[in-house]
């Protein structure tokens, strides 16, 4: 992956098509199996983060024999440095209830939810009228499939799906044990999909064009596009869909400052590259025999040698340490204790070495905390002290 | 019956009385009332019969249902990363200076309460604040103080 690729930009999810009727109704002609193993071969891999294959995700919640299953949509974009989710729903809402209700369609789901973060309240009245345009056409076809919207209320770790549907339980937001998955047992005990904004808009891109159209785009497991938002210290800011699988070194020449001095990957629970890592780093899901792979939900934030990276880490901690559910011990105690650790280091209340001390509780928060929010704290803390740790000091 | 027990009646009746309306329902009251008086969540829990504690545990844990009374406007301002390097301290000094009040304050007119919040998803156009819902993007100084006197002039008609 150290080979440098060219950046290639790629427009599919903004591109404007007011096709969406007949792509519904063509898909829906197909069987279901036809479609899942498409979008399987596709090699689509979710796009909140975590990349778990969607054809999947789909065929595990299509093989549940429960009558009752649904379909959300995880509109909770609290990761620091995201901000495409809100963009695809202003911009282009009718291709993700389109493959809302296709995925319904496949997984037989009758009802499907977006749940949109408390943030994002003032797309509610635009978003409802396109829902009840979708839901007049559903009616007019005979297609059973209503989709509601379910406000969140600020709460970060509600983007976790477990806690997502917690929340929608009417419980406070903490992540379940997993196993049971969601597509096992979701969304009151039902079977589940539950996928982010932007994959269902690629599942879109599926369906019109097919697989291998997706498939030719991006590299080795890591196909098709994703888009990335950009911000920072970059004389371009904004939101770009890009083929995966770039190196950074490109992406720093494409829209760095001339002085960038380090990248955060996927926000505040991804990692920090160094400037003398760039070349070796790519965008990618992990499967790479060379090279650092760093999956992403494309966030992108852009460091310049005036920045602290101190402070950087001392944001994130905070952002962790309020956001952390407490429901666990390793992220609620952790995530406190690595702040003021820090703190303390840089006053010199303790020496260097604490650091180190530091980074080992990382290491058991990510082998014990319960969700993924414990768990990648270590992705940020260990990549900023191991790289600048005379900044952490001095 | 008095207003806060026909609120929750009535989006009792919109939402459902299950276990899952609970947000809405909590949501609801805070559009009207701008906070959760105990009184309030007392009443939720008789309304769809579950225990006040699960209520007020529900409640306590969104960063958006607020359990202390606020003024009419929540100014939310936006401390995560990008916004922290972007002048997120110039836009709290001008707020702070300009309403007479600090972080977590509401003003005694009862007008304007000053919160921080994490990433409300604007990096590419920080600083940014949330007013009640409305959202306020690449802000300077300058920019914030006609905001808010904008706000000011309308309650002034009142």
């Amino acid at each position: 992956m150290a080979t440098s690729n060219q950046l290639k930009r790629v427009d599919f999810i903004f591109r404007n098509e007011n096709d969406w009727e007949k792509i519904l109704s063509s898909t829906l002609e197909r069987k279901p199996q036809e479609l899942i193993n498409e979008l399987i071969s596709s090699e689509l891999k979710g796009r909140g983060g975590a990349g778990f294959p969607t054809g999947l995700k789909w065929k595990l919640t299509a093989e549940s024999k429960e009558k009752e299953k649904y379909v959300i949509c995880n509109a909770d974009e609290g990761e620091p440095g995201t901000f495409k989710d809100r963009e695809i729903l202003s911009r282009v809402p009718y291709k993700v209830l389109t493959a809302m209700a296709i995925c319904g369609y496949i997984t037989g789901a009758k009802k499907g939810y977006i749940y949109l973060r408390g943030e994002y309240k003032f797309l509610l009245p635009e978003l409802n009228k396109v829902i009840d345009e979708f839901e007049y056409y559903c009616k007019e076809t005979n297609l059973d499939f209503k989709i509601s919207i379910f406000m969140g209320s600020g709460a970060y770790i509600c983007g976790e799906e477990t806690a997502l549907m917690e929340s929608m339980e009417g419980k406070r937001g903490e992540p379940r044990n997993k196993p049971p998955f969601p597509t096992q047992a979701g969304f009151m005990g039902k079977p589940t999909v539950i996928n982010n904004v932007e994959t269902l808009v690629h599942t879109f891109t599926i369906f019109k064009y097919g697989a291998k159209k997706f498939y030719d785009l991006g590299v080795q497991y890591s196909r098709g596009t994703k888009l990335f938002s950009v911000s920072g210290d970059t004389p371009k800011p904004g939101i770009y869909e890009l083929e995966l699988g770039m190196s950074l070194q490109d992406f720093v020449y494409e829209f760095g400052d001339g002085d960038t001095k380090a990248v955060q990957v996927g926000g505040a629970s991804g990692f920090l590259v160094p400037r003398k890592k760039f070349k070796d780093a790519a965008i990618g899901f992990k499967g790479k025999l060379t090279g650092i792979s760093l999956p992403t939900g494309g966030s992108m934030m852009l460091f310049n040698s005036s920045r602290s990276m101190f402070n950087v880490l001392d944001n994130y901690l905070e952002f962790f340490r309020e956001e952390s559910c407490g429901q666990c011990t390793p992220c609620r105690v952790g995530c406190q204790q690595l702040l003021l650790g820090i703190k303390a280091v840089k006053r010199g209340e303790k020496p260097a070495s604490y650091l180190d001390k530091l980074l080992r509780l990382t290491e058991t928060m990510q082998y014990t905390a319960k969700c993924g929010l414990g768990q990648s704290v270590a992705n940020s803390f260990s990549s900023i002290v191991e790289n600048f740790r005379e900044e952490m000091i001095y | 019956m008095d207003p806060i027990q026909t609120l929750v009646k009535n989006l009792a009746e919109k939402h459902g009385r299950s276990r899952e309306s609970v947000l809405p329902i909590l949501q609801g009251v805070v559009e009207q009332e701008k906070f959760l008086s105990e009184r309030s969540m007392i009443e939720i829990a008789r309304e769809i019969d579950i225990p006040a504690a699960d209520v007020y545990g529900t409640a306590t844990f969104y960063s958006f249902l607020e359990t202390k009374p606020t003024g009419q406007f929540i100014i939310r301002v936006c401390k995560t990363i990008t916004c922290a390097m972007k002048g997120k301290n110039q836009i709290l000094f001008a707020i702070e200076d300009m309403l007479k009040i600090g972080l977590g304050e509401t003003t005694p007119d009862k007008q304007f309460t000053l919160l921080e919040t994490n990433c409300l998803g604007w990096c590419h156009k920080a600083p940014a604040m949330l007013i009640n819902d409305e959202i306020y993007t690449e802000l300077t100084p300058e920019k914030v103080r006609e905001i808010l006197s904008g706000y000011m002039k309308v309650n002034a008609n009142h």
